[in-house]
């Protein structure tokens, strides 16, 4: 695929909650196998942009295009189909705590791919925990695991379908410096070995600097900067310095 | 001229809350009978359910139906044996547990048991996002939680009635068989002399009711949980009290429908 492809597309998004206007014109554009970080305070909305994009969350208004399909105007069949190319890492993993981690992952994918045999589920299951260096975690239950290994058996549970594009929410939140370093690696390591489109949330410098070719600042339901992390935070905008200083405090 | 919109009060604002809950509720039910007959069916996920719901209940289910019918045969004795009319016991016990005790005690115990279970259970993965990643996989989560839940309790239940039926006759048996050495055989055959189809019929289409009852409150209360864990707790404790209200109600139902059936 042509890599100057726009693979997601966000026009003059709104989105508000009552009287909280979470999102109020959002334009964005996502190249083929790049990734995106999109950085901004807590509760700016960053996490509702991404559940807009595989419509867990409905516009007020706006478009929202992935892989040439309007997401508004697919139906139910449509929008499963446009789901099963979109893996989305939940900020707390969201991993089903009554299963193990190998039916965690078989979960997904015995149900979208019937043809499989037991054995070749099982070698899904090993080359995606492989992937993540947790293959000795595959009889354990989500309860039995630490916060790090969490994040990243649900990141293989979205990898076992082999999306096209990876939702990140908040990947190295709650998270120590070095498990961090850890998360923002395999995040580049899932870029180059499956080929993905990525948007990583979060308001984690290390993660936006070490994971994202493109970094774009939303402050007030708006992006306020787009572009490489050094060319959004050598900018003079006040607001861009504060959000830089308070992760240098930190 | 500026015009303040209208504040509501307290009071029109739950009652505006109350429709719009009602209306929720209405298009999840038609969603469950929507769903049920599309394929995919998680025939796995169902038995799961029937063995959670039926198997799982059986220690409460025998405790409380021998202890009902033992107690229920020892409290009438006195009121029957004043009048001479001890011979009697038998067909009174039958036909109050099976027309109303079994069904009832049976209904109760599920709403507190496998009601809260499946609120808490469905709003804990709610809250922890885990339904949203269900979603996101491409994997239909009311098919898997909801369909599934509702008809397990909507086929165990009407069994655990018949079961607790047996039970609580047993217990009557006990008793009768105590004080007035009445043989096993002869005491079910006075005890049955009075039951008719329509009795045994009603029971169970009862306990189906209030199995589906059960069911689609708990998932509804689970399947819209808010507010964390403290939304968690909520979601049980209101799943409980809603199906049991719910049974008293359809219990007034169907007894004045069956009545008019019997004349």
């Amino acid at each position: 695929m042509d890599p100057e492809k726009i693979i997601i597309s966000i026009m003059d998004l709104y989105k508000s909650f009552g009287e909280n206007h979470v999102l109020q014109g959002v334009n964005l554009e996502v190249k083929n196998k790049e990734n995106v970080v999109v950085l901004g305070r807590s509760g700016t909305g960053k996490s509702v942009l991404i559940k807009i994009i595989c419509g867990l969350l409905k516009p007020d208004q706006g478009s929202v295009n992935v892989i040439g399909k309007e997401v508004e105007l697919l139906n139910e069949k449509e929008l499963q189909q446009l789901r099963l190319q979109i893996g989305f890492s939940f900020q707390n993993s969201a991993l089903y705590d009554s299963m193990t981690v190998r039916e965690n992952l078989a979960f997904p994918l015995v149900r979208h791919s019937k043809h499989l045999s037991k054995s070749e589920v099982q070698r899904q299951i090993e080359r995606v925990l492989d992937a993540v260096g947790l293959l000795q975690t595959i009889n354990q239950m989500p309860s039995e695991l630490s916060g790090g290994q969490r994040k990243r058996i649900g990141i293989a549970r979205t990898l076992i379908l082999q999306p096209k594009i990876m939702l990140y929410d908040e990947p190295t939140s709650g998270l120590d410096p070095i498990t961090s370093i850890e998360i923002n690696n395999l995040i580049n390591q899932v870029k180059h070995q499956f080929n993905t489109t990525s948007i990583i949330i979060t308001h984690d410098l290390t993660c936006a600097k070490t994971t994202g070719d493109k970094v774009a600042m939303l402050f007030d339901g708006k992006f306020i900067k787009q572009g490489t992390f050094d060319e959004v935070f050598s900018s003079d905008d006040e607001r861009i310095q504060n959000f830089y200083k308070y992760n240098f405090i930190k | 001229m500026n015009l303040k919109p209208v504040e509501k009060n307290l009071f029109s604002k739950k009652i505006d809350s109350f429709f719009l809950d009602l209306y929720s509720a209405f298009q999840f039910i038609m969603r469950f009978f929507k769903e049920l007959f599309k394929p995919p069916y998680e025939v796995k996920e169902i038995i799961r359910q029937c063995y959670e719901v039926g198997y799982k209940s059986l220690f409460l289910i025998t405790l409380t139906g021998f202890i009902t019918g033992l107690v229920f045969t020892k409290q009438s004795r006195p009121s029957l044996s004043e009048f001479g009319a001890t011979s009697w016991l038998p067909s009174l016990v039958a036909i109050a547990i099976i027309r109303a005790l079994a069904p009832l005690v049976t209904a109760l115990i599920c709403a507190g048991k496998v009601g809260s279970n499946i609120a808490a259970e469905l709003g804990s993965m709610k809250v922890t996002e885990q339904i949203d990643a269900m979603e996101v996989s491409a994997v239909n989560p009311f098919k898997f939680l909801v369909v599934s839940r509702v008809l397990a309790t909507t086929l165990m239940i009407p069994m655990l009635m018949c079961y607790t039926g047996f039970v609580a006759m047993m217990g009557a048996f006990i008793n009768v068989h105590q004080n007035e050495m009445t043989s096993f055989i002869t005491f079910f055959q006075q005890a049955f002399e009075k039951i008719s189809f329509l009795d045994i019929f009603s029971s169970l289409i009862k306990s189906i009711v209030y199995g589906f009852t059960i069911g689609i409150v708990g998932c509804y209360k689970g399947f819209h949980a808010k507010n964390g864990t403290q939304g968690v707790g909520k979601a049980a404790n209101l799943s409980v009290v809603l199906s049991m209200f719910l049974i008293f109600i359809e219990e007034i139902l169907i007894v004045q429908i069956t009545n008019s059936m019997r004349f």
